[in-house]
């Protein structure tokens, strides 16, 4: 999706603004969201391109006004009410009005350590040999679909070079459908930052990991 | 956002006594999550205790300083420093440090010539393990849309002055690919022990958006 979460080349936010000793959470309530959104997450009811999708399908003025955890909390209120988990109702005054649905126990504290140390690698066995190998010359496709892809607009239909193969990996494009994790080649793909920018750049290259359906081949 | 509160919600919000510097936005927010967690709880759907384990082990446990631990051994093990540039992944595991949102690990080394700097444009994918939990400029809008087309502007801003000769790379965390930053060992450091070495290992230089402290600095401030 063409949205406003799609933010690389964009102009006149103002300067980064960084704080020093800057706490690790800024309220009370960024605490507790943060803890929310990775418990929920463990009850195994959505996945993580899922996740991204709802943050992403924030109003565009709504989002950009929100600070990141308010980003999330209201990713995460979307996909609890997308799958009936909780209903407005509900979150209006924190008393159940519905059954709560049958889903895996909630994560325990004694489980928290384990569960973070463990992660969830996205890399699957893959079902294809590789089309591209590091040096090939490449071009990025030019696709504009209303879903979540993680192809950013400023790379699409650009120029760019193979440097590296990360194995195959769940492909977002098609598991924030739910249609399947439907693993594809995983790339960093260099692109010379005058192919994506012109002149008006101080950059020299710009890396982008790619999937392999959006890349075809290129004669150098 | 949700502005449906009738009024005396907002007061007796606002009663709590939570020293919010942003003034009633928070307290409103700190109301509604609160409202959403005793839900949750309710629903049996999560457990307060592995709210508090979540939030304890990134506001204690995990932070920059593991990745600082990498770099330093990097900086005085040339085997090791080779080990984490060809497999980030494991060169760090061996140090204890792995899991969520760091899966796959990809180290990037500064030099002379290149100085690297990691964005996510899309959101804010970082690496946890060895960093924490990203800064909030890392999930604001104007790093995130100026990283890949001025980094050198946006270096400006963090105060790093880089010659023009040296190459910006700079890489886009859009898959679950996670990159740390190498940087530059600064020079009067030989010999240096590695606690002594971590000193110098900033996060921003493990972003690439600041540099590892100069000896002397570092000797000053601590």
């Amino acid at each position: 999706m063409n949205g406003i979460h799609d933010m690389g080349g964009m102009q006149d936010f103002g300067p980064v603004v960084a704080a020093p000793d800057e706490p690790r959470f800024h309220a009370a309530w960024e605490r507790r969201a943060f803890g929310m959104m990775l418990a929920m997450g463990a009850l195994g009811q959505w996945n993580l391109d899922q996740s991204r999708f709802a943050r992403e399908s924030l109003p565009p003025a709504q989002y950009l006004a929100s600070s990141y955890y308010q980003i999330w909390l209201e990713g995460l209120i979307r996909l609890m009410l997308e799958r009936g988990l909780v209903t407005r109702e509900e979150l209006g005054d924190g008393k159940i009005r519905t059954p709560p649905l049958s889903v895996r126990a909630a994560l325990a504290a004694d489980e928290v350590a384990q569960r973070l140390a463990r992660g969830a690698s996205t890399q699957r066995p893959a079902s294809a040999v590789a089309r591209f190998k590091p040096g090939d010359a490449v071009r990025t496709s030019n696709q504009n679909p209303t879903s979540h892809t993680r192809l950013p607009r400023y790379c699409r239909g650009r120029p760019g070079t193979i440097v590296k193969l990360h194995g195959a990996h769940v492909f977002p494009d098609s598991n924030a459908l739910g249609a399947g994790e439907k693993p594809q080649w995983l790339y960093t793909v260099r692109f010379e930052a005058r192919d994506l920018w012109g002149a008006d750049t101080t950059a020299t290259a710009v890396f982008v990991d790619c999937w392999e359906p959006h890349l075809e081949a290129r004669e150098a | 956002m949700d502005h449906d509160e009738p009024s005396d919600r907002h007061g007796h919000a606002r009663d709590h006594a939570h020293a919010h510097a942003d003034g009633s936005e928070l307290s409103e927010m700190d109301l509604r999550v609160r409202t959403l967690e005793s839900l949750l709880v309710d629903k049996g759907y999560v457990d307060a205790k592995a709210l508090d384990a979540l939030v304890e082990t990134y506001e204690t446990k995990i932070g920059p300083r593991n990745g600082a631990r990498v770099v330093a051994k990097a900086w005085a093990d040339p085997n090791y420093r080779e080990w984490l540039l060809e497999d980030a992944t494991a060169a760090i595991a061996s140090l204890g440090y792995t899991g969520r949102q760091g899966e796959h690990m990809v180290a990037l080394e500064n030099t002379e010539r290149v100085h690297n700097m990691v964005v996510c444009t899309l959101c804010s994918c970082y690496p946890w393990p060895v960093l924490g939990l990203p800064p909030v400029w890392y999930k604001s809008a104007p790093y995130r849309s100026r990283a890949v087309i001025d980094p050198r502007g946006v270096l400006g801003e963090f105060g790093v002055n880089l010659v023009e000769s040296v190459e910006l790379r700079v890489w886009d965390s859009t898959a679950e690919i996670r990159y740390l930053v190498l940087p530059l060992r600064p020079a009067g450091t030989d010999g240096w022990t590695e606690d002594q070495l971590m000193t110098l290992v900033t996060r921003d230089s493990m972003i690439g958006t600041g540099l590892a402290k100069e000896p002397q600095t570092a000797k000053a401030t601590s």
